[in-house]
């Protein structure tokens, strides 16, 4: 796909768009480099999209596969969907990362080696009989080899670092050179690493060092016809920065505290890949978060609903383990009626499963995973910035109905980032709900009377005279909230509470349909397979075809005109990272014989992937 | 935000405020244990207690794990929550952290709070939440009717042991000690005035205060305290705890407690180690080793039992620690401003082309 413009020996080659991966040894610091790339390219103007993918071991046994980190990072002169399906240039810190990524990089593409990394050692570790830099192996490849240790060495060599600690530095001379293969400007790069490593003479002249001398490197080694360069992208106007799917949401959720005027309280428990979203509100006591660090994850979720009985805006962020453990807390919440948020962060499943790994298979799970009839609302994140509205949405309808909502993130959108078009803050709406501070019944306080539109109870919080009340698990008389088992209750509460929830369905946005005239084809997502499908119709497009597509933002209750959408096909696919779980909701509220296209391998689809289905749709 | 009123100050305003009485604090539920449950004269002791402790129901909040007492909250005319199994300490750290004025009170027993939410104590207990946790401990399972608990004595038979238990239980006085509680308390359902000078002391303690509740059960376990708890026992079978105090029991104080060479509590007669070598309570020592000591003269209520208050010393409260970083952060930073977060770090202006 890449777009050449021939261009004079040594001046820059104009690309629309390229991919770049880095891969390395977990130590070798790829993500690090990945992250300053994406940023440079940001401030210069690029679209991009990211794909970090990392063990889930700290450190594995350097030189193994087990232990390759890589960050694949695509920028564009246009806005793009996805981090890219293959590689246009692997960078590989040894062989290990070498073996653990070939097969992703089409016939073509280059490779950068670290040549010092490929001794026989290494080789050995990384499951190769021979170099695979000499035995003609990547024939296929435009292959380039650079002594980058000794290089780094020899630039370090007047910094007072010692071999082995500047030796580290050789992440900075990949940096280096890559920001010149792509004429990338230097001086973020410089200033970020004296301020990051200010404290740190030594540390910091080794890393600049490096850093200098790999750009160079690339300016006069000659092993490089020309560099690249891409221009900014021409995106819709306003205000940009690069943001993460776990950074978006820790600001959709201060965002929601402030426009409900309510206190954010923060319990969670560590687990991957959700822990940012911890660490982030951790830092933002002056916003007036407590965050809390929990003993575990039921203890984390219990806390929420304490604090939400308070008037908090409760909130718990885990993923899917988490999930299973805070299910019969949950079921609390749903009962009394509290509203909370709990973020649920993706991960490859079942049990431990795959923590660093990319899946949507909680769907299901959030659905119904509690006992008894207890559903309760969901919201998809769709892109790394989408995770802002997806937590401020989570909020809105959490306390305007009194109700625990799930938000559905992934592992994928978590870590990956993207340019974000700054929201207008004065825009976004006031989600504020009154607290109860009258009696609401001749003189008494009912914690069960219901707003007879959004069917949610009154929240009245301690400390308010005169209307003090008890909650609890145990099935209560409507209106009066008192514990009462009398079977026609208990059949009107389970009944009452599925269709709080069910009315929300009037209260969020028609499913919008990206529609060819003529076709017969709907492309139907949700969550983070938004980007690649996308970028897939773009491609059925490009090749002459018709098809529709839309995506699933609320998963429950679905938009209101889902099923009428759905009746407008022929044919309907459903892409997952799951083996067709809304597939079979939609099978089950809409009898509409949908077909999933479904994988499971810790990784985003690929927008060729995507095409090749819907072409074989199409075309059937 | 609701404005809640001061923990202390029973009026709204300045002005003079009508003395509340049990009924304030009752609601209208009817009490559904059993007849004769030791549950209702604890009952009775908070509904009595409250009055004079001076705090509006309105700023209590009680809050409930899952058993027979975990009903507890229902029959009290504050705020309250009954919660799920176990989880009672973590749902009131969550009450007392959002909301640090209220006065938070945990209602458990001995299955919610040592077995299924043993965890959930140990850590409100290592934290210091300011929080009065009543621990109702019958040494039985009854809500689900009669299996053995955490605080069983070995052998227990029961539905779910027909041979006899064989696992070891727990003493909760030394639980609540190793996890380093700041307030540690026993007393027992057959003497109303000594529970409330318990629950009152727990109450004026500002961090989490423990007090085990010895409680009959009399109709899965009944009287597995009468051995030390009937009237014609207690001299010599309960050992008061009384700060400054050599510790002395019995009908004529013959016996004593002294500390042997290897730092363990003994039970010795008095008229055989002479007064001064008795130990002196003192429930404000830092170090909880000799507290702990005491709890274990008794691994069983049928040897004589040490009650009143092991421990009260000071310590950080856990919320009070949340709400100055947040003060501090504010004075540090200014008020947060929501702007000025998300447009930290980088930010460019992408404009309509020419």
């Amino acid at each position: 796909m890449t777009t050449e413009t021939t261009s004079p020996s040594g001046e820059p080659e104009v690309l629309q768009r390229v991919v770049i991966r880095f891969a390395g040894d977990s130590g070798d610091g790829m993500q690090l480099t990945g992250d300053r790339f994406t940023d440079v390219s940001a401030a210069f103007g690029n679209d991009l999209a990211t794909l970090p993918n990392y063990p889930a071991e700290i450190r594995a046994p350097a030189g193994t596969i087990a232990g390759v980190s890589s960050f694949q990072v695509h920028i564009a002169d246009y806005d793009i969907l996805t981090p890219g399906d293959v590689p246009n240039l692997l960078v590989a810190m040894n062989p290990a990362a070498l073996k653990a990524n070939i097969r992703d990089l089409p016939p073509g593409a280059s490779i950068i080696a670290n040549i010092d990394a490929f001794e026989p050692r290494n080789l050995e570790k990384a499951g190769y009989a021979a170099n695979p830099l000499e035995d003609g192996a990547l024939a296929a490849y435009r292959v380039y080899p650079v002594p980058m240790t000794l290089l780094t060495l020899e630039a370090a060599k007047d910094t007072g670092a010692k071999p082995r600690d500047a030796e580290r530095s050789k992440n900075f001379f990949a940096l280096g050179l890559i920001s010149w293969m792509y004429t990338r400007p230097t001086e973020p790069t410089i200033e970020w690493i004296e301020k990051r490593f200010g404290k740190n003479d030594i540390v910091r002249n080794a890393n600049l060092a490096a850093f200098k001398a790999g750009y160079h490197f690339g300016e006069t080694a000659e092993l490089f016809d020309h560099p690249y360069e891409v221009q900014p992208a021409q995106l819709r106007p306003g205000r940009y920065r690069n943001i993460t799917g776990n950074l978006a949401t820790a600001y959709g959720l201060i965002a929601a505290a402030q426009q409900a005027k309510l206190p954010l309280f923060l319990a969670s428990y560590p687990i991957t890949p959700a822990s940012d979203i911890l660490h982030e509100l951790s830092k933002h006591k002056n916003f007036g978060v407590r965050a809390l660090q929990a003993e575990d994850e039921i203890a984390a979720i219990s806390m929420v609903i304490g604090a939400a009985f308070c008037g908090h805006l409760g909130v718990t962020t885990t993923s899917g383990p988490g999930v299973d453990l805070k299910s019969e807390a949950m079921g609390l919440a749903l009962s009394l009626e509290l509203p909370l948020v709990l973020i649920d962060v993706q991960r490859g499943g079942p049990s431990t499963g795959l923590p660093t790994k990319t899946e949507q298979a909680d769907l299901l799970l959030a659905m119904y995973g509690r006992h008894g009839e207890a559903p309760l609302p969901i919201v998809a994140a769709s892109s790394p910035s989408g995770c802002f509205e997806a937590a401020f949405e989570g909020a809105r309808l959490a306390l305007k109905y009194r109700t625990p909502v799930i938000v559905l993130t992934d592992g994928y959108l978590a870590n990956s980032a993207e340019p974000w078009c700054l929201p207008d803050l004065e825009a976004l709406p006031d989600i504020s709900v009154p607290f109860t501070t009258e009696p609401n019944h001749d003189g008494d306080f009912w914690p069960y009377l219901r707003d007879p539109e959004t069917l949610a109870r009154p929240w009245a919080v301690p400390g308010t005279p005169g209307l003090m009340h008890r909650v609890g698990g145990i099935e209560k008389r409507d209106g009066t909230g008192n514990v009462d088992y009398d079977p026609d209750n208990h059949d009107h509460m389970v009944r009452v509470r599925a269709a709080k929830v069910a009315g929300i369905a009037n209260d969020i946005p028609e499913m919008e349909v990206d529609h060819d005239e003529g076709a017969n084809v709907l492309v139907l997502g949700w969550g983070s397979t938004e980007g690649v499908i996308k970028a897939g119709v773009r491609r059925v497009r490009a090749n002459g075809k018709r098809v529709a597509q839309a995506h699933v933002h609320h998963l429950h209750p679905f938009p209101r005109n889902l099923g009428a959408v759905l009746g407008r096909y022929d044919r309907v696919l459903i892409p997952e990272m799951n083996l067709g779980q809304l597939s079979k909701m939609i099978r089950a509220d809409f009898l509409v014989d949908v077909e999933g296209l479904n994988q499971a391998k810790g990784v985003p689809f690929r927008a060729a992937e995507i095409e090749a289905a819907l072409m074989e749709m199409i075309d059937r | 935000m609701t404005a809640a009123g001061t923990e202390g100050t029973s009026g709204e305003g300045a002005g003079r405020t009508v003395a509340l009485t049990r009924k304030d604090f009752s609601s209208d539920q009817e009490v559904r244990w059993c007849p004769g449950c030791g549950d209702y004269s604890v009952l009775t002791a908070v509904q009595l207690l409250m009055p004079e402790l001076g705090i509006r129901p309105e700023n209590i909040v009680f809050v409930s794990g899952i058993g027979c007492s975990s009903r507890f909250p229902y029959y009290m005319n504050t705020y309250g929550i009954h919660s799920i199994h176990g989880r009672a300490p973590a749902v009131a750290t969550g009450v007392a952290t959002a909301r640090p004025d209220l006065s938070t009170w945990v209602i458990t027993g001995d299955g919610d709070a040592l077995s299924i939410g043993g965890n959930h104590l140990i850590h409100a207990l290592r934290r210091n939440v300011n929080l009065n946790i009543l621990l109702f401990n019958n040494q039985i399972y009854g809500l689900t009717k009669g299996q053995y608990s955490p605080t069983s004595e070995v052998g227990k038979v029961t539905k779910s042991t027909p041979f006899g238990s064989v696992d070891h239980p727990f003493n909760p006085v030394s639980v609540a000690l190793g996890a380093e509680a700041s307030f540690v308390a026993r007393t027992h359902d057959m003497d109303r005035k000594h529970m409330q000078e318990m629950f009152r002391r727990a109450y004026e303690h500002r961090g989490s205060a423990f007090v085990e509740i010895y409680q009959n059960c009399n109709v899965f376990n009944d009287g597995a305290f009468e051995g030390i708890t009937a009237k014609d026992k207690r001299a010599d079978m309960l050992i008061p705890l009384v700060h400054g105090q050599p510790i002395r029991f019995g009908a004529d104080l013959e016996h004593g407690v002294v500390i042997n060479r290897y730092g363990e509590a003994e039970i010795v007669e008095v008229s055989a180690v002479g007064e001064d070598a008795l130990l002196v309570h003192d429930e404000h020592r830092p170090e909880p080793s000799l507290a702990f000591a005491l709890s274990r003269v008794s691994d069983h209520p049928e040897m004589p039992t040490p009650i009143g208050v092991f421990r009260s010393v000071d310590r950080l409260v856990y919320e009070d620690q949340v709400s100055q970083q947040l003060i501090d952060a504010q004075e540090r930073s200014g008020p947060g401003d929501l702007r000025t977060l998300i447009e930290a770090g980088h930010v460019w202006e992408v404009t309509a082309p020419g």
